[in-house]
């Protein structure tokens, strides 16, 4: 919907005013402007201004050969770095047609949801801090430095760790990394009543996100809302149930699903899904093979033969589709990213419209929005 | 019983002899009207540095860190190096903000708490003025900050800090009743207004004991209000970083930013100490009931300790709640106190007024 139609489908009175949240501004979670018209503390409409973080990454990608292109995907949506780099590889491994050994196969998996775990941890830290209760950044935050900890002993970053290659792994993980994950899982295991404790279970965090920004799953479904934010509103869309890729499709989980749409169930998917995870990475460290391959052979360069290649993953916060047109060189002819963010952002009127300005940051806390993954 | 070693009175009535034969009555007054201001002033900003400090270490605490711990000892001076800080920054004009009201606010606001401060009773013969209507004059004087804090949005030409301004007034306007029938409760019971009086009526007893369940229905109702009242969390709605960047004072910097920040503290020692000097006995030592040797024991630990201790223990409660928290939305807040507090401490004035009738209290 474009800015004129959206002014022009509500009357500005002459009591209106507007303000502009950002983009510096503590609760966009970086640089987003939300023009917002006010009446009083009422949200009159929302129009989310983007592209202060835009540096090109799709234009980027066609100078560059498939492997540099997983070094840009990271920066993305930089909470589900891993996710942005498997989205990738296995497109190209799908063009290809090289079969992945299965213990990549299971690696991939595992930092897959070790990801989802501590950017969901982040996002509950985050949300706290929206609504005012500032100690979950800490608690959120203490917990995710164990994950943190296992990356970095295992690929030598934290946050960007562009450890997937197309056809597998960089090198192998650290000798230590089943130990170490099984024991985070036991530890987060004891801390989630924590969170329940300070947040999920306060009366006041109930008032202010039960019943506040309800999406029908008509609307979740036609702006695209995927991810938990989606599910918050019974709109069955993870992808590692409905087109599940690597060895999602033999695991035992279940999709996570509420019906009520609000800001609470957009919450309670989170926390539900990070039990998820715990249970997944337990029977992935199990079934994972301790020996093997951690690349398929590929070619020196890589040169996708000419056609068009799609293929999405779940990350944190949605679905996250590549597109590769190739004219059969080492550089894509042209490359795009379906980036769940983009999506998720622009419902946040028909949400917030209405409500009062703390509803406006509620809503958006609990859309879980990462910026550079919406500019690129 | 109290013991008299630890009177203050014993002090200020020598330094008040002593002044008086050296000099003419007019001048000797003056000359304590300066002594007890400056005192005032120490303390004022000693009490406000210090406050800054034991929040930062509390929700420290909450947080499971460590907080300040690099200047000084612990980390004590951090707080003073942070105001030397504030005192050097530059004090950014305002383009279109109105001038004089700008630059006004922040002390109305700092005014309207040193003169609360004034009246209360600190420790046994130790009360800057001790009014017949103490508790009333500190309840009006501490409202006159929400002019400060409606001045400081209006003058300083932003959308923040106006809605700010706006949600502080309509906050304080209302918690203002809920806290003034809860300490009504107690005016009730102990048949005063002078808060050397209510000090003293709580000799044989705490009224927050001596009152039945009552007296601790008015006491939550007080501390609930009186967090409202001074802007903090969960009713931090007038700053409420997350959505309106730092309301009121968004536009303000270096130490006129300081001034809200410190009245903020001091606000919250106020209301603590009303509290304590209200429900908890002031500096009056605990006492139960008729066991004479644990009371004399009680006796020999200073009013100053006494009364301190029991501020700090309510300035706890408020941290706690802050750290602990969501912020509420405007909405809940007035339907808080309109829907809920406010009934519920008009009722429980009016039973309180009933067991005072009664003499059902002990």
């Amino acid at each position: 919907m474009s800015k004129d139609v959206i002014k022009n489908i509500i009357v500005k009175d002459d009591e209106d005013y507007i303000i502009n949240m950002g983009p510096q501004h503590p609760s966009t979670h970086g640089v987003l402007r939300l023009e917002v018209c006010l009446n009083g503390e009422i949200v009159k409409y929302v129009i989310p201004h983007i592209g202060y973080i835009h540096r090109g990454i799709e234009k980027m990608c066609e100078a560059d050969t498939y492997k540099q292109i997983i070094h840009l995907t990271d920066r993305m949506d930089y909470l589900s770095a891993h996710m942005n780099n498997e989205a990738v590889c296995l497109a190209v491994e799908n063009a290809l047609q090289v079969e992945v050994p299965e213990r990549v196969q299971y690696i991939r998996a595992i930092l897959d949801e070790l990801n989802r775990l501590a950017s969901h941890q982040l996002w509950w830290s985050a949300f706290g801090m929206d609504l005012g209760a500032l100690t979950t950044f800490f608690y959120g935050l203490r917990d995710r430095e164990k994950i943190l900890a296992i990356f970095e002993e295992s690929f030598g970053s934290r946050l960007l760790h562009s450890f997937n290659t197309p056809g597998g792994l960089m090198h192998d993980v650290h000798p230590n990394f089943q130990k170490h994950i099984l024991e985070f899982v036991k530890y987060f295991r004891k801390k989630l009543p924590d969170y329940k404790n300070l947040l999920t279970d306060n009366v006041i965090f109930h008032n202010r996100t039960k019943g506040v920004g309800v999406m029908s799953p008509e609307t979740a479904i036609a702006f695209g809302v995927t991810g938990p934010s989606g599910r918050g509103s019974g709109f069955a869309c993870d992808v590692r149930k409905v087109a599940p890729y690597g060895v999602y499709d033999q695991l035992d989980f279940k999709q996570v699903l509420y019906s009520e749409g609000d800001s609470f169930a957009r919450y309670q998917v989170r926390m539900d899904e990070m039990e998820e995870s715990l249970n997944l990475l337990e029977q992935l460290v199990a079934k994972m093979p301790s020996e093997g391959d951690f690349t398929a052979k590929m070619k020196p360069i890589i040169k996708l033969p000419e056609g068009e290649y799609y293929e999405r993953v779940e990350t944190a916060r949605g679905e996250l589709g590549v597109f590769i047109v190739s004219k059969g060189e080492k550089y894509p002819y042209r490359m795009r990213f379906r980036s769940p963010n983009f999506s998720n952002l622009f419902v946040l009127n028909t949400l917030s419209k209405g409500l009062k300005i703390a509803d406006l940051v509620a809503i958006s806390g609990s859309l879980d929005l990462v910026l550079p993954d919406i500019d690129r | 019983m109290i013991l008299d070693i630890y009177s203050f009175s014993t002090l200020t009535g020598a330094i008040d002899k002593g002044l008086n034969s050296a000099m003419a009555p007019w001048l000797a007054t003056l000359l304590e009207f300066v002594i007890v201001g400056v005192v005032f002033l120490i303390f004022y900003a000693l009490l406000g540095l210090f406050l800054v400090y034991l929040e930062r270490k509390v929700c420290a605490v909450i947080q499971n860190r460590i907080g300040p711990n690099r200047v000084g000892k612990w980390g004590l001076l951090q707080t003073i190096a942070d105001l030397i800080k504030l005192l050097m920054k530059e004090l950014i004009p305002i383009k279109n903000a109105d001038g004089f009201l700008f630059n006004l606010a922040p002390f109305i606001v700092i005014i309207a708490s040193f003169m609360a401060i004034a009246a209360l009773p600190f420790a046994k013969g130790l009360q800057a003025m001790d009014f017949n209507i103490g508790i009333f004059y500190v309840m009006a004087v501490s409202s006159l900050g929400v002019i400060g804090i409606l001045l400081a949005g209006w003058s300083s030409n932003s959308k923040y800090s106006l809605i700010g301004a706006m949600r502080s007034g309509a906050q304080i306007i209302s918690y203002e009743l809920s806290v003034g029938l809860s300490l009504l409760s107690i005016v009730i019971l102990s048949g005063s207004m002078q808060l050397s009086t209510i000090v003293q009526s709580q000799a044989d007893g705490w009224w927050i004991f001596k009152g039945h369940i009552l007296a601790f229905i008015s006491f939550v109702i007080f501390l609930i209000a009186s967090t409202a009242e001074t802007n903090r969390g969960p009713f931090d709605l007038a700053e409420a970083e997350s959505e309106l960047t730092a309301g009121f004072h968004t536009e303000y910097s270096g130490i006129k930013f300081a001034f809200f920040f410190l009245a903020e503290y001091m606000n919250m020692f106020i209301v603590a100490a009303i509290g304590a000097t209200l429900f908890l006995g002031g500096w009056m030592p605990l006492h139960i009931g008729h066991w004479q040797e644990f009371n004399n024991i009680m006796d020999y630990i200073p009013s100053v300790v006494w009364f301190f201790g029991k501020t700090f223990f309510v300035i706890y409660l408020i941290m706690w709640f802050k750290w602990t928290f969501p912020r509420l939305r405007i909405d809940q807040l007035l339907n808080l106190e309109w829907k809920y507090l406010l009934p519920l401490s008009l009722i429980n004035t009016v039973l309180i007024a009933f067991i005072a009738l009664m003499g059902w209290y002990f």
